[in-house]
């Protein structure tokens, strides 16, 4: 019996050590570094010695580049994350609806799920959304003798923010489709036959008082997803704004900001690190009070 | 929980998995087996064919050393700084810079002594931003320049003349504008990006001054820069093209009549228009103006972090001082660039005639280069000011007083250091 037990601790070990050890290396180390490296004027090096206390922290929240990276995520989740949320809805439902060809249209939706970032937008800039007469979108507008448009590089009025809610929405509404598929399919057939007794009519109502309602985890699930996806926005702009001599001062979040002023050949790694830690500060706050008012962690039946 | 000597060794052998993987970078350091040491030399990805062929039979025919060339393609600026962090780094490595942090953080190695008898040798304007306290930081390997290519044909067809003044230049390019054609690109962004500071050197400013102020707290500056706007007002700009500035693509397509981009494109515009191109500086503007092109170079610089300093000093030395014949095959045989030695400039003949004289000319008479005090802090401001003013029509008066605050800041900032 004992030495059940500690073959048990041995297993426990030999699987989870490795994890843990990776997890604790490159999570954990990296993580409080980070925040150390955060009181130190860091240029150029990972070991500073120049200790600077809050410095670093006054001088990112007093730069109106990155407040204003703030600002562009803030626009930029307001607008994707009720965009891709009613988009994956709306799919689901219809998907859900048809009794025929249902798994080739789950398939086809999903489809852009698999395909990456990068190459999503770089296809949205070279070939859809370019500036000159031959790109797809100025193609189409030329049928109708409209002039060609510079998509990416027009700030008046802001067409890049097009480019880049379409290329994400095209990408995720499909992924968010299956997960509200599986939610819709856990609803009991029961209920709506207790709607149909009790005269509800289909459509709206139905929708409005069973589906809606019992989509409420999966909604909660949704969202917080799309949330935090929309915080680590980078590759698709950073592959459809970025040339070799930097960024553009619009459509700049966070992380890219970030990225130019730690990693960039300023490598002034305290001041990105102070950003960062602001920046994680941010999403906790976030993440806390979205989880106190969808009450997430609360049981169904309350 | 109690940790017995098993568990004990099991974590043992997963972290000695763990660390094993982690030394496996595959490539080999230090010592060869004939007793040589191997230097690791790195350089950005060229364009041109050949030209890494060629940076590899230089390597081979270094017989003090073994050296490993490293082709990096991507985004060579970040990586290098990245691998200067830590100790498997290059030995060696080309750089567009090195840049001021780099030299005061002590991350690359004082080169003077490799100049001795042959500093005058070396074209002074490129020479200059390697220089930092009296030292030299990097040896400068080609000199590269950019300038306007006009196409002759499109100009003559509109009546225009080859714009000598910055005034002429927004005029020529509202005029060249066609329904299918623009007038002038800039690169996508507008020409914040590339332009940077040439537009205030053609106004007969600066970025820096050469005692170390701020070279553009002048009326004079923002005048020229809202000059800028006017070409985005006018929709003289191509923008959104499939490949940037530094691609004459644009150019050869014929989506635009007029287009900045570098000297290294030249033999392309040449095979594909012939004749009917010519090449212009960045217009002059103002009574104090002159014209402008920025010049700049590469160089070959040595890490710190290396463990043979002596070695990698040494074959820089032998490579980018001694051989001058493999400096003028680098500079001349693949791409195209002016290279750094002002006696092999005299000698090409292919930098004698036709486009590539008048380039010539113009990086000798009309060269500026990036003052190194001009950090990339401050080229990111800067560049963020100049792309709002020139796409949001932002009053060029207040987006300068802000960089010129910043400007400030920064130049106390590396002075104190």
């Amino acid at each position: 019996m004992r030495r059940r037990v500690s073959d048990n601790t041995l297993w426990f070990w030999i699987f989870v050590g490795p994890f843990a050890a990776g997890l604790a290396l490159f999570t954990y180390v990296p993580l409080l570094w980070s925040v150390y490296l955060s009181f130190f004027d860091a240029h150029n090096t990972v070991s500073p010695t120049d200790f600077v206390g809050f410095d670093n922290y006054t001088a990112m929240l007093r730069d109106g580049a990155f407040t204003s990276s703030l600002g562009t995520f803030a626009v930029f989740s307001l607008f994707i994350v009720p965009a891709t949320y009613a988009l994956a809805l709306g799919l689901a439902l219809m998907v859900n609806r048809i009794r025929r060809f249902q798994a080739f249209f789950r398939s086809v939706f999903f489809l852009p799920a698999a395909c990456s970032y990068v190459v999503a937008a770089l296809i949205w800039k070279m070939s859809i959304f370019n500036g000159v007469r031959f790109g797809l979108a100025n193609t189409v507008l030329g049928w109708f003798g409209a002039d060609q448009t510079a998509w990416l590089s027009t700030t008046h009025p802001p067409w890049y923010w097009l480019v880049i809610v379409t290329v994400r929405l095209w990408l995720q509404a499909g992924f968010y489709m299956i997960l509200f598929l599986a939610g819709l399919q856990r609803i009991s057939p029961r209920l709506y036959e207790a709607a149909a007794v009790d005269g509800a009519r289909p459509g709206w109502q139905v929708f409005r008082h069973i589906t809606f309602p019992q989509l409420r985890t999966t909604s909660i699930a949704v969202v917080l997803l799309l949330v935090i996806n929309a915080f680590q926005a980078f590759d698709e702009f950073y592959n459809l704004l970025s040339d070799a001599r930097g960024y553009p001062p619009y459509a700049r979040p966070p992380l890219v900001y970030l990225y130019y002023t730690a990693l960039g050949q300023g490598q002034n790694l305290g001041m990105g690190s102070a950003g960062a830690v602001i920046l994680a500060l941010i999403i906790a706050v976030v993440t806390v009070f979205q989880a106190r008012w969808f009450g997430l962690g609360r049981k169904e039946a309350d | 929980m109690t940790i017995s000597r098993r568990t004990l060794l099991g974590t043992g052998a997963a972290l000695g998995l763990l660390t094993a993987c982690g030394s496996n970078t595959g490539r080999d350091k230090g010592s060869s087996p004939g007793g040589k040491v191997t230097l690791d030399h790195w350089y950005h990805q060229y364009g041109e064919a050949g030209t890494e062929a060629a940076v590899r039979r230089y390597a081979a025919a270094y017989d003090k050393a073994k050296v490993s060339v490293q082709w990096r393609p991507g985004n060579y600026d970040q990586q290098t700084a990245a691998a200067l962090l830590t100790s498997s780094g290059p030995d060696v490595f080309e750089v567009n810079g090195p840049t001021l942090d780099q030299i005061q953080g002590g991350q690359v190695a004082d080169l003077t002594a490799l100049f001795d008898g042959v500093k005058d040798d070396f074209n002074p304007a490129v020479l200059a931003p390697k220089t930092y306290d009296g030292k030299i930081w990097g040896v400068p390997q080609v000199v590269d320049t950019q300038f306007l290519y006009y196409r002759k044909s499109l100009l003559k067809d509109a009546g225009v003349q080859p714009p000598a003044t910055l005034d002429e230049l927004v005029d020529a390019a509202k005029a060249l504008t066609r329904n299918k054609v623009k007038g002038l690109f800039l690169g996508n962004d507008g020409g914040a990006g590339v332009l940077g500071g040439t537009p205030l050197y053609a106004a007969g400013l600066s970025l820096v001054t050469a005692d170390g102020r701020v070279g553009f707290d002048d009326p004079a500056a923002a005048r020229t820069l809202g000059k800028l706007h006017q070409l985005y007002a006018d929709k003289s700009l191509l923008l959104g093209a499939p490949s940037d500035w530094s691609d004459p693509s644009a150019f050869l397509q014929g989506l635009t009549a007029m287009q900045w981009s570098g000297l290294w494109a030249l033999p392309a515009v040449q095979k594909a228009l012939g004749d009917d191109f010519g090449v212009l500086p960045f217009p002059k503007d103002g009574p104090n103006g002159k014209p402008s092109v920025p010049v700049g170079a590469y160089a070959a610089a040595v890490s710190t972090r290396s463990k043979h300093q002596v070695e990698a000093k040494a074959y820089v030395k032998w490579l980018w001082v001694e051989r001058t014949d493999f400096q003028e095959d680098f500079a001349l045989s693949y791409g195209f660039h002016i290279p750094a030695r002002l006696s092999l400039a005299k000698k090409a003949a292919k930098l004698r005639q036709g486009a590539a004289a008048d380039a010539v000319t113009y990086a000798t008479d009309h060269g500026y280069a990036q003052p190194l005090l001009w950090t990339p802090t401050l080229q990111t401001a800067y560049q963020d000011a100049l792309n709002r003013i020139v796409k949001d029509g932002a009053s060029p008066d207040s987006e300068l007083k802000s960089v010129i605050r910043k400007t400030k800041d920064e130049l106390q900032r590396v002075k104190k250091s």
